[in-house]
């Protein structure tokens, strides 16, 4: 009986998004996307005109995503609870694994503060920078399944970079203007240092994803799945 | 074949396979994967909206924009999703796990049985019956003359 | 450009009907590595570079970790 009734509501599913399919126009202009394309160069300095969408014209969403896995982070944290001190551990990873991690470390870490860094001109920025760090921090954690990551290391990063990106979009308000609109001098387009405080900006979120999914995957790899 | 109706296909065709296997499975973890089947979909449908016909992205190359370029507002949105849909699936891992402690099991008919009686049984009262279980033989009418 | 298009869609779903009905765990997540990756190439043929490197980062690498991770844990990582 539940099968059939699956089956039916699938196909119901399915009737549903032919009849949108028909009525609906894709890949047509919507009003906001070209204004943005033209006038970004200018307005906001940036060379990658998606950061200056994430960052300067949409850029409450980013401080509320901020908060979704800062959300995230802490129901794990929660849900999965501290290790117990005597609890079996893992036999530590071989020797490729080890010297891999040891010589990947130094890798991720440059890459990773790379993509944040020119966030603002080329594809990148802090999400997939945070992602690389993240993985950085976390690889000799795999490697080495005694040494554990300090926690609070990582919270006090985390803390101190949501802070960092909150407070400069307070600077913003001491201006007069809006909170979070960009700041500083805009400099020439394509050059590190230009698109004000945007850079910054990313690189705090940067640091705070980085921080956030090394803690989370350290948490999950250290618990235990039964009693 | 328009590459539109392929693009769409693709973004409907992984909503429906996530929605069929979060509906039709009874294995926990077959249903988080469906869960992220079903956002990977999602966002792929959202981002069918950037695109244009000879567009180039919207990066500064080689000392200039491009003349026509790709709408970045869906881009950024789809950025946001891909990262709440790892913080979904961290939930989600976390909870499997702590079920799992709990229960032993993650047959999620199992532990749904299980849990109501333990609900019940912490509230007092009976648990809930099934609509699906036999109705109940009425004695009096044996023994009524 | 519809062939190349339509073979990664192709590829893509039936891995993504493999995630559901794959009996081994291991194998189910590696083909959602898959799903993931041939995202990742139909967001740079949609002129999205950004977030066709956010995808393969978080898909391919964050997600299948913590994917693997709990599968250890659950004793699920095995043939």
């Amino acid at each position: 009986m539940r099968r059939i009734t699956s089956a039916l509501f699938l196909v119901g599913l399915a009737v549903l998004v032919a009849a949108v399919y028909q009525q609906m126009n894709l890949l047509v202009t919507p009003l906001a996307g070209d204004a943005i394309n033209a006038s970004a160069g200018q307005q906001v300095g940036a060379g990658n005109i998606v950061t200056a969408v994430v960052l300067a014209f949409r850029g409450f969403d980013t401080l509320l995503e901020l908060t979704i896995l800062f959300t995230a982070a802490t129901v794990g944290g929660l849900v999965l609870g501290k290790p117990r001190a005597d609890a079996p551990r893992d036999p530590d990873a071989g020797f490729i694994l080890q010297a891999g991690a040891d010589l990947f470390f130094p890798l991720l870490l440059v890459v990773g503060l790379y993509i944040i860094l020119h966030g603002h001109l080329t594809p990148g920025g802090g999400f997939q920078g945070g992602v690389v760090l993240a993985a950085a921090f976390f690889i000799p954690v795999l490697a080495r399944p005694g040494t554990t990551l300090d926690h609070h290391a990582v919270s006090l990063i985390e803390g101190l970079a949501g802070a960092a990106f909150i407070l400069i979009g307070l600077l913003a308000m001491l201006g007069g203007e809006v909170f979070l609109t960009p700041l500083l001098d805009k400099g020439e387009l394509g050059a590190l240092f230009s698109a004000g405080t945007l850079p910054l900006l990313y690189l705090a979120v940067g640091l705070k994803v980085g921080a956030e999914l090394a803690g989370l995957l350290a948490q999950l790899a250290a618990t235990e799945a039964t009693d | 074949m328009d590459l539109t109706l392929i693009f769409y296909v693709a973004a409907v065709g992984l909503m429906l396979i996530g929605s069929a296997g979060i509906v039709l499975s009874s294995h926990l973890l077959r249903i988080i994967f469906g869960i992220a089947l079903l956002e990977t979909g999602a966002n792929l449908l959202l981002l069918l909206a950037t695109y244009r016909e000879g567009a180039a992205a919207p990066i500064w190359v080689n000392g200039k924009f491009p003349l026509a370029m790709a709408d970045p507002v869906p881009q950024a949105l789809v950025l946001t999703a891909i990262v709440i849909s790892v913080g979904i699936l961290a939930v989600t891992l976390s909870l499997a796990l702590r079920v799992h402690r709990a229960y032993g099991t993650l047959d999620i008919r199992d532990i749904r049985q299980r849990m109501e009686q333990d609900i019940a049984d912490a509230a007092g009262i009976d648990m809930p019956g099934s609509s699906e279980a036999p109705l109940p033989v009425y004695s009096s009418a044996e023994s009524g003359s | 450009m519809e062939w190349l298009v339509l073979m990664i869609v192709i590829v893509m779903l039936l891995s993504a009907v493999a995630v559901l009905l794959m009996k081994n765990f291991i194998a189910a997540l590696a083909a959602l590595s898959v799903v993931s990756l041939g995202m990742s190439v139909l967001f740079v043929i949609l002129r999205a570079p950004d977030v066709a490197m956010t995808e393969a980062a978080i898909g391919a690498g964050l997600s299948s970790l913590m994917f693997a991770l709990a599968l250890r844990r659950l004793g699920l990582w095995k043939d």
